[in-house]
């Protein structure tokens, strides 16, 4: 009973720990900046399309049902466009954004981490003399928290342009009207907020993902728990977070 | 030299050291041997520092490797190779990578250097041929072979190799033990072979020590073997006997069905 208590404890305590051994190793970047590259274009870049084509899809079905639930004559069809444009760039543009990278990402950092401690690959790499955590787990770390923000801004001018687009070639309202309502209630708070959840996410993912795959025991049974534990703890982080800055920021 | 002084080691409830002592002289070819599971990688693993003790101490040429800081304890893991069982090649790296890996990390050499080098590893492991091919193309016995190739690529002092002739065939076990051995006398390194192969044992160590039970029961060279009076040990060596002339039994029954 006790244990089961402190499990979660241990581990809140073994993350924290291997996260200030992480960014501890952070004046060693310059030797490992090849991986941080390298991670940068596989979490960022290779992300790219997924996370275009959710906006897309998230921006237009936005347009259209913000469309129909205001559809009378009394509220001016620009409200559509600021409505969207801010629901897009708090909410949807990121938290999409994150639920989509928890699968890809998290997960693919966790199998990989996981599979390198099951067959020995970590332990080669501290047998070398090299500090493991700073070249496995740092990298992913720092490429998540460079590269997310450039995602959501991907996400949002992708969301925000088919929402544009969708409003138009629907008929709901024309790209002037969209613009200026997106510009009529425009705060430089709604990018912001924005741009501090997809940070937070984008340490969330990858770390929960290096934790996890770091840490992973028992051969291929325990790399797919690891794979399924990362991706699952990280939306539900996201979800929690997601309330947090929103609280915090709001 | 390495001294292992006292140590203890246990995961959760499971003790797997009690109290073991044992020294690696240098120049010398220690076996480690015991069942499966009587903790032999678990103590070749705090040779290099992979593991920390409960309680004792590892010195490694008089540096305790137990209370040193880590960028100390990774200052002396560069004086050790280890061969892990499975090889534990980088999969996403070719051969040439997986050997040219540690050069590129801590020695100063230029690229062509780092190309020369790892051409005279892959010849001196006599895999001459294979440097752009990925771990998954090669044998078990090549893999392993690459491993021992990256194990040696920094000159280490020390060669640690878990379980080396595991899962392979009688002649490609010869081929490792004679490695071993080659190894051992060109690079003049000290070795330390876990192993539970008692052709592998016969073949490659000066000393053997034999883990049972938590605990190191018996140490002394090859010839003592069979002279000793340790029950567990006997009943070990006498185990490998059999499936020594079992194996010999099939292989000649084999050779002549052919």
């Amino acid at each position: 009973m006790i244990d089961a208590l402190l499990s979660p404890l241990r581990a809140v305590g073994k993350y924290a720990i291997l996260m200030g051994r992480a960014f501890a190793s952070v004046d060693e970047i310059r030797i490992y900046w090849k991986n941080l590259f390298i991670q940068m274009v596989r979490i960022g870049i290779d992300s790219v399309p997924i996370v275009a084509l959710a906006a897309a899809f998230s921006g237009a079905v936005l347009t259209v049902q913000t469309a129909y639930q205001l559809e009378t004559p009394f509220i001016p069809k620009t409200i559509i466009g600021s409505i969207v444009a801010p629901s897009i760039m708090l909410e949807l543009g990121v938290v999409i954004a994150g639920f989509i990278l928890a699968g890809r990402v998290g997960a693919r950092i966790a199998a990989e981490l996981g599979t390198m401690r099951v067959s020995e690959q970590i332990d080669a790499l501290e047998a070398m003399g090299l500090n493991s955590i700073g070249f496995l787990v740092l990298p992913r770390v720092l490429a998540g928290l460079i590269m997310f923000p450039v995602l959501y801004v991907v996400s949002c001018v992708v969301g925000i342009g088919t929402g544009i687009f969708t409003g138009h070639i629907g008929g709901f309202l024309s790209v002037s009207e969209f613009l200026k309502g997106a510009r009529q209630f425009f705060q430089l708070l709604d990018p912001f907020i924005g741009f501090v959840k997809s940070l937070t996410f984008g340490f969330i993912i990858t770390s929960v993902a290096c934790y996890k795959g770091y840490y992973t025991q028992s051969g291929a049974e325990g790399v797919g728990d690891s794979t399924t534990q990362a991706a699952v703890l990280s939306c539900v982080f996201i979800l929690v977070a997601d309330l947090m800055v929103a609280l915090l920021l709001l | 030299m390495i001294e292992v002084e006292n140590i203890s080691k246990s995961f959760g409830a499971l003790d797997v050291l009690e109290d073991v002592s044992i020294e690696v002289r240098d120049g010398e070819k220690l076996a480690i041997i015991g069942r499966s599971g009587s903790g032999k990688s678990v103590l070749m693993k705090h040779f290099v520092g992979l593991l920390q003790p409960d309680s004792g101490h590892v010195y490694v040429d008089g540096e305790d490797l137990c209370c040193a800081p880590y960028e100390q304890v990774r200052h002396l893991r560069m004086r050790f190779g280890v061969l892990f069982q499975g090889g534990a090649l980088f999969d996403s790296k070719t051969t040439f990578g997986n050997i040219a890996f540690p050069l590129r990390y801590f020695s100063s050499m230029t690229e062509d250097e780092i190309e020369a080098r790892v051409q005279e590893c892959l010849d001196l492991v006599r895999l001459s041929e294979v440097g752009d091919k990925n771990p998954s193309e090669l044998s078990g016995g090549m893999r392993k072979r690459v491993a021992l190739a990256r194990a040696i690529a920094m000159e280490p002092q020390y060669i640690l190799y878990d379980e080396p002739t595991s899962g392979l065939d009688p002649e490609t076990s010869n081929t490792i033990n004679d490695l071993i051995n080659h190894l051992a006398k060109e690079l003049n390194v000290t070795s330390v072979v876990i192993t539970h192969d008692m052709h592998s044992v016969l073949e490659v160590a000066d000393r053997v020590a034999f883990l049972h039970g938590n605990d190191l029961e018996w140490v002394g060279t090859v010839e003592e073997i069979h002279e000793c009076t340790n029950p567990h040990l006997n009943s070990f060596v006498k185990a490998s006997e059999y499936t020594i002339d079992e194996a010999s039994a099939t292989a000649s029954l084999s050779g002549s069905s052919v």
